[in-house]
């Protein structure tokens, strides 16, 4: 009998703690996106009240009352003219070759390792890569090429993996139909694996392409030298972005305090292009992406 | 028999478009060739800088000095290079990081992949993906002018740049992280193995204690790993919030420098193009490059040597 009750004790006791633990590590996860909840909501009380039409159709200014962003939001546009193209055909070309045609070999995997690789390589060692070779070696200086071709190589594997993934999925019967009409190995490519693959090769674009607007640290190596810069005209000139106005507003709010308020608004509009850069990801993703 | 009904232009004008294809069928492959090594040149690129730039570095400031010295003023009167401040900062910037993610990390990852319903699950994990998808700028922003202020309230004497709260919130920026790979681990877990020990009685806090992590624990190693390494070379947040002190302490209401902090206030600062502090940069850069690839190596190995194939 009382060998009974202890076994009916213990029984509990340990659904006790089942219980306690799961509650416990929903709490822990909720941490997490209560950070997520208050980070938003504490950047849009700040900065909202800054936002308005003239605020993103003024120039940067020393006075905040006045100051806008007009030249960052250009200057950030410019930058992903030069990151679209050069990522999306260094990106997709590569995709191709890997999965299409490398043989499983030492090429290869050298390759792919590599690729994962400079995947972790931290950001400021590609912006230290950029002032070497682009700024100093190329003359670009802290132009929107320069910054351009170094954000590309960083966000390279994002669109790289991403490409290979959406060819990958491609199933091998429509290869087969192609080459069995006569097709040649690139007429394939071209037309049949290509298309099908498109929505994939997109999305993971989208992606890298948020991953360039929001990335700081490179940008800010290759120096850009001013606080006060004017909207630029052409890919030579020097020019500043979101995320770098961001950081210097940021820093000089200890001098003067709307700063931040300023940096605030900005973050406003950079998570705003970020959602629906998103969005438009997952859209393609959903609408677009056939299952065989 | 068909060619013979075609006029000699056309005919020639066939041939030139099968010359025309044959030539595409090789030459496409040199050329996607050619875009696929730009990653590997990418890579020789960044080793050939770090490597020239630092070798210049260390004809001027002794091997020896750079690595034992804990005194680092790159723009003194005297200038002395001593990396130990800057691996200091980075070293315990990353551990409180850690104290952060590791923890919710992986209990997330156990409630996502063991607990949670499909309905929450479809909630929780879009929201850590955009937990994930916030540039660290804004994060920095956050720790600067959110988390410090609340901190003050609890640690009265913190100063305004302090690595304590960067570090909190560069632990938030890699919960995701930790839980997404750590919940792909625990998923691939197979089921039999799950419902055979539930058949047997046990609970399921026993069944992820006792089968679940010891059968992923490779895949969750690696996961802490490349943590690590994510905030070893996380570079804004510890830039803004935590400033620009070189003292070699262990006082975390300070402020302190990690080595990616100090390659951006070089770089925005004016530092000539050949001095001994220009060259510092890449010391810098290649002792970072060296720490990150390092770990991810180790991550890599970890994840390959001790998989258990189910």
């Amino acid at each position: 009998m009382k060998q009974n009750t202890d076994q009916m004790n213990r029984m509990k006791q340990r659904l006790l703690l089942n219980n306690l633990m799961k509650h416990s590590f929903l709490f822990l996860t909720l941490i997490a996106l209560a950070v997520l909840v208050i980070l938003i909501v504490q950047v849009f009380t700040q900065g909202i009240g800054w936002l308005d039409w003239n605020f993103l159709t003024s120039k940067l200014s020393l006075n905040p009352d006045r100051a806008g962003i007009l030249g960052v939001i250009v200057g950030t546009i410019l930058l992903m003219v030069v990151v679209g193209p050069v990522t999306m055909l260094l990106g997709i070309c590569t995709a191709i070759y890997l999965e299409e045609y490398a043989k499983k070999g030492r090429v290869h995997s050298f390759i792919q390792t590599n690729i994962s690789n400079l995947a972790g390589v931290p950001s400021v060692i590609f912006g230290l890569l950029g002032l070497t070779v682009f700024s100093r070696m190329f003359n670009l200086g802290s132009s929107i090429v320069a910054g351009g071709l170094t954000m590309s190589l960083l966000v390279l594997p994002i669109v790289v993996v991403a490409s290979q993934e959406a060819i990958r999925a491609v199933p091998q019967f429509l290869r087969e139909a192609s080459y069995g009409m006569g097709a040649t190995k690139w007429q394939t490519i071209r037309r049949i694996v290509l298309p099908a693959s498109l929505p994939g090769i997109l999305t993971g674009m989208i992606l890298s392409l948020s991953r360039a607007i929001g990335e700081t640290a490179p940008l800010v190596v290759l120096g850009i030298p001013v606080l006060i810069m004017p909207v630029p005209d052409s890919l030579m000139d020097d020019f500043t972005a979101l995320p770098i106005q961001i950081y210097y507003w940021t820093l000089d709010a200890v001098l003067t305090a709307e700063y931040a308020n300023l940096a605030a608004a900005t973050i406003i509009v950079l998570l705003i292009v970020l959602f629906i850069m998103n969005s438009a990801a997952i859209f393609i993703r959903n609408k677009f992406q056939k299952r065989y | 028999m068909a060619n013979n009904n075609l006029g000699v232009k056309e005919q020639i004008q066939q041939n030139l478009q099968k010359r025309n294809k044959r030539l595409m069928e090789k030459a496409v492959p040199l050329l996607l060739f050619t875009a696929a090594f730009i990653s590997v040149l990418t890579t020789i690129g960044i080793v050939l800088t770090l490597v020239f730039d630092t070798f210049q570095f260390f004809r001027k400031v002794p091997f020896w000095e750079f690595f034992t010295s804990t005194d680092l003023s790159p723009l003194g009167k005297d200038p002395s290079f001593g990396i130990l401040p800057l691996i200091n900062g980075t070293i315990i910037s990353s551990l409180i990081a850690m104290c952060v993610a590791i923890p919710i990390g992986l209990t997330s990852a156990i409630y996502l992949s063991e607990y949670a319903t499909d309905r929450v699950r479809k909630l929780v994990k879009p929201m850590m993906e955009v937990l994930a998808g916030i540039p660290t700028i804004v994060y920095g922003f956050f720790a600067y002018s959110f988390v410090t202020p609340i901190l003050t309230y609890i640690i009265p004497d913190l100063g305004a740049k302090n690595v304590l709260s960067p570090g909190i919130v560069m632990g938030i920026m890699i919960i995701p992280l930790v839980a997404s790979l750590s919940e792909d681990a625990m998923s691939s877990v197979p089921n039999s193995m799950r419902e055979g020990a539930l058949a047997l009685g046990a609970t399921r806090f026993e069944v992820t204690l006792k089968v679940i992590i010891p059968a992923a624990i490779s895949g969750i190693i690696a996961s802490f790993v490349l943590a690590v390494s994510r905030a070893i070379g996380e570079t804004m947040i510890v830039t803004i919030a935590s400033g620009s002190s070189k003292n070699f302490t262990f006082d975390i209401t300070e402020s302190m420098q990690t080595m990616t902090a100090y390659i951006v206030e070089f770089t925005s600062g004016d530092a000539g193009s050949g001095t001994v502090g220009y060259y510092s940069l890449y010391a810098v850069g290649f002792t970072l490059f060296f720490f990150t690839l390092i770990m991810n190596l180790i991550a890599q190995y970890i994840s390959r040597k001790f998989r258990e194939a189910y």
